[in-house]
C-alpha cells in the first residue's frame, strides 16, 4: 500500500514537476509576487512573470550544463 | 472558426508530439509481444482516461475563471520551461536527440527479454502493461492540455478537434507504415510547444494574479515571438559553448604535446 502511495507520488511529481523543481518553485514564488504587487501594492507587475520565466529558464540550463542537477 | 485556429493548431502540435510517443511504445508492444494483450492494455488506458477526463472536465468548469486561469497559468508555466529546457539542451548538443527509432529499439529488447505471464484474462501482462502506462502517460498530457487550453480560452470543442485530429492522423501514419515515426522533427515541435505553453502559461497566470497585460489579448502577439527569440538565443549561446568545450577538450592534449615537443627542440637546438 505505502509503496502504491509512493509510487502515486512519484508519478505526480516527475509529471507535474518534472526535472528540476526549481523552475516550478521560481514560477510559483513569481505568481505570488505578482499578485502581492498587483493587489497589495496597486503595482501592474506584468513584466514580472516574463522576467522569472527566463530567468528561471537560464539559471536550470546553467546547472544542467554545469552539471548540478 | 478562424478565431479558434491557434488553438486548434497549438493543441494539435502538442497533442501529436504524445501521440508519436505513445505509438512508438504500443507498436514496440504489439509487434514483439501479441496485439490482442496490447489492445487490451491501450482499451484499459482509454477507459481510465475517459473516466478522468469525465471527473476533472465538469469540475475544472466550475471553477471561477480568475482562480483557473492563476492555476494553470502556474501549470502551464512550469510544463512549457520543463519541454524548453530539454529541447534547448539538445538542440544544443548536451543531450541526445529524442530519436523515436532508437526508443523503439530499446523497448523492442526488453519486450523480447521479458517472460509471457498470464494473469486471468490477459494473456500477455508485459505487453498489457507496457501499453497501458504507454497510453495513459501520454493520454494524461493530451487531457491535460486539452482541459487546460480549451477551458481558459472557454472553447473546449475546439480544443478537442485540435487533439482528436492528432491523434487520428498519428494513428492512421502508424497502422499504415507500421514503424515509429522516426522521420517527424520532434525536437522541433516539441521546441515549439514549449514556446506556446510557456506563453500561455504566462499570459494566463498574470491575468489570475490580477495583472492588466498592455493590449489585453493582443499581448500574446508580442509574447510568443519573444518567448521564442529569448529560446533561441539560449540554445544558440549554448551550442557555442558546447562546441568550444569540445574544440579545446580535443586541443587540450595536442597542446601538451606540441609544447612537449617544443620544448625538446629548443633543448636539443641549444
Amino acid at each position: 500500500m505505502i509503496r502504491a502511495l509512493k509510487l502515486f507520488g512519484a508519478f505526480w511529481y516527475d509529471f507535474v514537476i518534472g526535472d528540476d523543481w526549481h523552475v516550478a518553485a521560481i514560477v510559483v514564488a513569481a505568481l505570488a509576487l505578482t499578485a502581492v504587487l498587483t493587489h497589495a501594492a496597486g503595482v501592474n507587475a506584468w513584466w514580472l512573470l516574463p522576467i522569472a520565466a527566463f530567468a528561471a529558464l537560464a539559471w536550470s540550463l546553467h546547472r544542467a550544463t554545469s552539471g548540478k542537477s | 472558426m478562424t478565431a479558434a485556429l491557434p488553438l486548434v493548431l497549438t493543441v494539435f502540435v502538442a497533442c501529436a508530439v504524445e501521440a508519436i510517443e505513445a505509438l512508438t511504445i504500443v507498436l514496440a508492444a504489439g509487434l514483439t509481444r501479441q496485439w490482442r494483450s496490447t489492445f487490451q492494455g491501450m482499451t484499459a488506458a482509454l477507459l481510465v482516461l475517459t473516466a478522468i477526463v469525465g471527473v476533472l472536465g465538469p469540475t475544472i468548469t466550475l471553477l471561477p475563471l480568475t482562480a483557473l486561469r492563476l492555476v494553470v497559468g502556474a501549470l502551464l508555466g512550469i510544463f512549457g520551461l520543463q519541454w524548453l529546457r530539454k529541447a534547448i539542451l539538445r538542440a544544443a548538443g548536451y543531450k541526445a536527440l529524442h530519436d523515436e527509432a532508437s526508443a523503439y529499439l530499446r523497448e523492442v529488447a526488453a519486450a523480447k527479454a521479458a517472460p509471457e505471464v498470464r494473469r486471468r484474462w490477459i494473456s500477455d501482462w508485459y505487453a498489457f502493461t507496457l501499453s497501458f502506462k504507454g497510453v495513459l502517460l501520454e493520454g494524461l498530457e493530451v487531457v491535460f492540455i486539452v482541459i487546460t487550453f480549451g477551458d481558459n480560452q472557454r472553447n473546449l470543442g475546439a480544443a478537442a478537434v485540435g487533439a482528436a485530429i492528432a491523434v487520428v492522423v498519428v494513428a492512421v501514419t502508424g497502422i499504415a507504415v507500421r514503424a515509429p515515426l522516426a522521420k517527424v522533427p520532434e525536437n522541433a515541435m516539441k521546441f515549439a510547444v514549449g514556446i506556446m505553453l510557456t506563453s500561455f502559461g504566462t499570459f494566463w497566470g498574470g491575468e489570475g494574479a490580477g495583472v492588466r497585460w498592455p493590449g489585453s489579448d493582443a499581448a500574446l502577439l508580442v509574447i510568443v515571438p519573444v518567448v521564442a527569440a529569448v529560446s533561441l538565443g539560449y540554445a544558440a549561446w549554448l551550442r557555442r559553448s558546447h562546441r568550444l568545450s569540445e574544440v579545446a577538450g580535443r586541443s587540450q592534449p595536442q597542446a601538451t604535446r606540441l609544447g612537449t615537443e617544443s620544448q625538446t627542440e629548443g633543448v636539443t637546438s641549444r
